[in-house]
């Protein structure tokens, strides 16, 4: 086995819909999958394939029906369809970064605290962690007079940055980024294309849906095929298994 | 969030007369940890509190404590005042109805600092201070002090509620719906205080809500109730986005979004 940062093993997952009279949608059958230090492996498919559930089932947001998830955490691999809730837990603090197509905004909570936050206990100051986080959303232009505004009234391509800003300020060894670029401008698609590049060159093993050509060509060193499994019927899934478009 | 439970829950059971509140009820709760018991008005989420927290005996099954030195006890097995002990200092409790959590004829501050007296503080001028403190901490103006909790809105009750249990650094915390009934912009506010406080003094807390949305925000696990059992458990975000039980599927789906 080559040296990996994260790695599946005949990966599996279906839903089934209780509401639906046990409806089973198979979305992903047998994926193996594996990720070295410093790779940009981007997932690519057609809508609907399976590439937002297989990033989250890599994060434990979806839970696996079968298969492993083999992630190196603390130098030893550790399987995420099998560790329990605080494995997972302490896997997403210390190793697992994922940035999401939306920002939870949560009430009175400001952009700069929503960065800031994810390096307490990992450190640095609550001053230290509030000056970085103002350094990081500062490189993705979010204007110093927003940070101490909650990003609840943010547009959609600010809301992405301050996501971005999470993902990427707590150097996690691996990155799980849906759709990064997607409501950016040219130029914040250039900083997140540089951001991607630094991350690689510190050794993150990333991966990525990435449906914008260039950003992908620029990020990938290869792409990773995700094929619709033929039972689906693509007309009846559900919002959490549907593929965004 | 390493090491043993603080609170390790077998096999609960327990029935009012032909109702069964609790069926075969295990749960474990770890230091720091916010455990989110989910579920609609009847699933037994309020008696599971009563019983974790020795206010209800069970009919069958076993409660142990995990204290500081790491010696466990049977919550519902140990004599009465060292319950009590436990229930004024290392535990708290944060009713729905802040009423019964507070005393309404003694002032803000008196609530405050009545809970340090019991934990034997005597010195007036540090108890006050330690009262202005905590009213800070939860956004009260310290100048109502000495005004008695009836002169307060419900969003204040509850922000003083939560002062008076938490001003002893509590261990284990029980909330039970801590922030029902109250306006959504002072539920905001209150959400908020809660998450930073708890994140702050490392508090395990055992969270009882009906509300979805508030599980998502403050619970690091979660467990879902129907009829007395615990249907699903485990990440507030794997239960919430990738709902196994039918029950859980039916609760994730029915929430409005805003």
């Amino acid at each position: 086995m080559n040296f990996f940062s994260l790695r599946t093993e005949a990966l599996t997952k279906t839903f089934t819909l209780h509401l639906r009279g046990g409806l089973r949608l198979p979305v992903l059958r047998g994926v193996d999958l594996t990720v070295a230090p410093g790779e940009c492996v981007v997932l690519s498919g057609p809508s609907g394939a399976g590439k937002s559930t297989l990033l989250r089932a890599l994060y434990g947001n979806y839970r696996a029906d079968s298969g492993r998830i083999l992630v190196r955490h603390r130098g030893e691999p550790i399987d995420l369809v099998t560790a329990d809730p605080r494995a997972i837990l302490a896997v997403r603090h210390e190793t697992i970064g994922y940035v999401s197509q939306f920002l939870r905004v949560v009430p009175r909570v400001s952009a700069l605290d929503i960065v800031a936050e994810v390096l307490t206990g990992r450190g640095p100051s609550p001053a230290e962690a509030a000056e970085r986080a103002g350094e990081m959303l500062l490189s993705l232009n979010i204007p110093r007079r927003l940070h101490g505004i909650p990003p609840a009234t943010f547009s959609g391509g600010e809301q992405q940055r301050v996501n971005l800003a999470r993902g990427f300020i707590a150097g996690h060894p691996i990155l799980l980024l849906d759709e990064p670029t997607a409501s950016l401008d040219a130029e914040n698609r250039e900083v997140v294309v540089r951001m991607i590049e630094d991350a690689k060159a510190r050794g993150a093993a990333i991966v990525a849906i990435c449906h914008d050509p260039d950003t992908r060509d620029r990020i990938a060193d290869r792409l990773f095929p995700v094929v619709p499994v033929q039972e689906t019927a693509p007309e009846s899934a559900p919002g959490n298994a549907k593929e965004d478009a | 969030m390493t090491g043993e439970p603080i609170v390790a829950a077998r096999g609960l059971t327990l029935s009012f007369g032909a109702i069964r509140a609790l069926a075969d009820v295990s749960a474990d709760l770890y230091p720091g940890e916010i455990l989110a018991v989910v579920g609609e008005s009847g699933s037994g989420k309020t008696t599971l509190l009563n019983v974790l927290s020795g206010l209800t005996r069970p009919d069958g099954g076993t409660v142990t404590y995990r204290e500081t030195g790491g010696l466990t006890r049977d919550t519902h097995a140990m004599p009465a005042p060292m319950l009590r002990a436990l229930q004024r200092s290392d535990w708290g409790f944060v009713h729905q109805d802040p009423r019964r959590g507070l005393r309404m004829n003694v002032s803000a501050g008196g609530n405050v600092g009545e809970r340090l007296m019991a934990q034997g503080a005597r010195h007036y001028g540090e108890i006050r201070k330690e009262a202005v403190a905590w009213l800070e901490q939860v956004e009260i103006d310290p100048g109502r002090i000495d005004d008695l909790p009836r002169t307060f809105s419900g969003g204040m009750l509850q922000r003083l509620q939560i002062a008076r249990t938490l001003v002893t650094r509590p261990r284990l915390v029980f909330m039970d719906e801590p922030t029902g009934g109250l306006d959504v912009s002072v539920q905001a506010r209150l959400l908020d205080l809660i998450r930073s406080l708890v994140a702050r003094l490392g508090v395990a807390v055992v969270l009882v809500t009906h509300d979805i949305a508030v599980a998502r925000l403050l619970g690091h696990r979660i467990a879902v109730m129907r009829a007395g059992e615990i249907v699903e458990t485990g990440l507030t975000d794997q239960v919430l986005d990738d709902p196994g039980h039918p029950y859980t599927q039916l609760l994730v789906s029915s929430v409005l979004q805003a």
